[in-house]
């Protein structure tokens, strides 16, 4: 294990190699619950409690999955767990369960998760590959609720639930599905412009 | 017969998988670089998901819920997308060469395109006879193909512009599928209910 892996490997899941702002991975549910920032929330804990399982339970299996039928494995194994998340938020969860509705069960297709599986964890030893899948699931939710807090503010005026902002000064539009894709490509293209930044500082850092 | 009428054009318009559903974005941003590998792309959705909606109702019916195993629907049906995409795929390679060569290396992608299990759920969900399945799953796949033919219409002039730099490449196409969703939101008006 290298030295420093836990605390690099969580800077690059929520910065570097963000897996919405920088990697583009599982857009769906990125585009589709963000309505609200307490929807994102939700739908970012669910994606990182189902990739920190699955990652752990994939890892331990790596040595007895034949590589042939390795997806279908991981598959079965991923979804699961997301019986799981789904079958626990019926339970305790069901105005969140009812407003996340069909994204629950169709977080077993999210590339970001069969990614992590396919790129880490059929590699790594149990312990690591745990780790990857909560900072990479971290990475995703604070993206998740960071495009639904901009959403919400804007678009309805209030965050988590909490209405400040009097109706006039509303964009509801960013409430609406063409909201999404717009609201996330401002957010990709600040993203950008700060990688820029961090990228100079570190080739004036080299100079010296 | 005009329920069905409606639900086509329900699925294919007012309620794209795409621009308004989100589901199926994945490949929508990744295969739409040229027009023909989008229309591709879509008629490979199309096939699988019409054929999915209606093994998928089935199985549902006659397995699960005389078993009272509905809450494995999920790990069912994925499996069973799965295993439709192999035999689709070793189907076509043996009988009909042309097609697979057209729609195969699409295929693959197809079984963690999310609107083929979204179409599966949603016909569970809204409790669809197996005609409205079928007819649901072809025209929501309609809708993808129409909306993904479009996309890479619209994406061939945006390679051609001259963006800031922070918005070249994937923010830029962002915006530009916000701005064509807008557009598909002006088919609201067309809902009668």
């Amino acid at each position: 294990m290298k030295k420093g892996f836990f605390a690099n490997h969580l800077k690059d899941g929520i910065l570097y190699k963000n897996p919405i702002l920088v990697q583009f991975i599982g857009m769906c549910p990125t585009l589709a619950t963000t309505t609200s920032a307490t929807n994102a929330l939700a739908m970012g804990i669910a994606v990182t409690v189902v990739l920190a399982f699955s990652n752990l339970f994939i890892s331990l299996l790596r040595k007895f999955i034949p590589s042939e039928v390795r997806i279908a494995g991981y598959i079965v194994i991923i979804s699961a767990f997301v019986t799981v998340v789904e079958m626990v938020m019926h339970a305790y969860f069901v105005s969140l369960y009812s407003a996340l509705g069909v994204f629950i069960p169709l977080i077993v297709v999210n590339c970001l998760i069969l990614a992590r599986a396919e790129a880490f964890a059929s590699k790594n030893p149990p312990i690591p590959s745990l780790w990857d899948g909560i900072c990479m699931g971290l990475g995703f939710t604070v993206a998740l609720t960071l495009l639904g807090a901009i959403r919400e503010i804007l678009g309805a005026g209030s965050i988590f639930g909490f209405t400040f902002l009097p109706e006039i000064m509303h964009v509801s539009m960013l409430v609406l599905p063409a909201g999404a894709f717009i609201a996330l490509g401002f957010l990709v293209a600040g993203m950008n412009k700060l990688m820029s930044k961090f990228a100079e500082k570190k080739e004036d850092g080299a100079d010296v | 017969m005009f329920d069905i009428f409606m639900l086509m054009l329900s699925a294919i318009l007012i309620e794209n998988f795409i621009f308004s559903k989100f589901m199926g974005c994945c490949p929508f941003l990744g295969v739409s670089e040229k027009p023909d590998t989008a229309l591709g792309m879509g008629c490979a959705v199309t096939f699988v998901m019409t054929l999915a909606s209606a093994v998928t109702w089935g199985v549902y019916r006659y397995i699960l819920v005389p078993f009272g195993l509905e809450y494995l629907k999920t790990i069912a049906f994925i499996l069973v997308i799965a295993a439709l995409v192999q035999f689709i795929e070793m189907f076509l390679k043996r009988f009909v060469p042309a097609l697979y060569s057209a729609l195969g290396i699409f295929l693959p992608l197809i079984t963690t395109n999310c609107a083929v299990l979204g179409a599966a759920l949603l016909n569970i969900q809204n409790e669809y006879s197996f005609i409205e399945s079928v007819v649901y799953g072809f025209s929501a796949a309609l809708g993808f193909t129409l909306a993904i033919v479009i996309f890479a219409g619209i994406r061939q002039r945006l390679v051609l512009a001259n963006p800031p730099k922070s918005f070249s490449g994937f923010p830029l196409i962002l915006i530009a599928a916000g701005l064509a969703a807008m557009a598909f939101a002006g088919f609201a008006g067309l809902s009668i209910s």
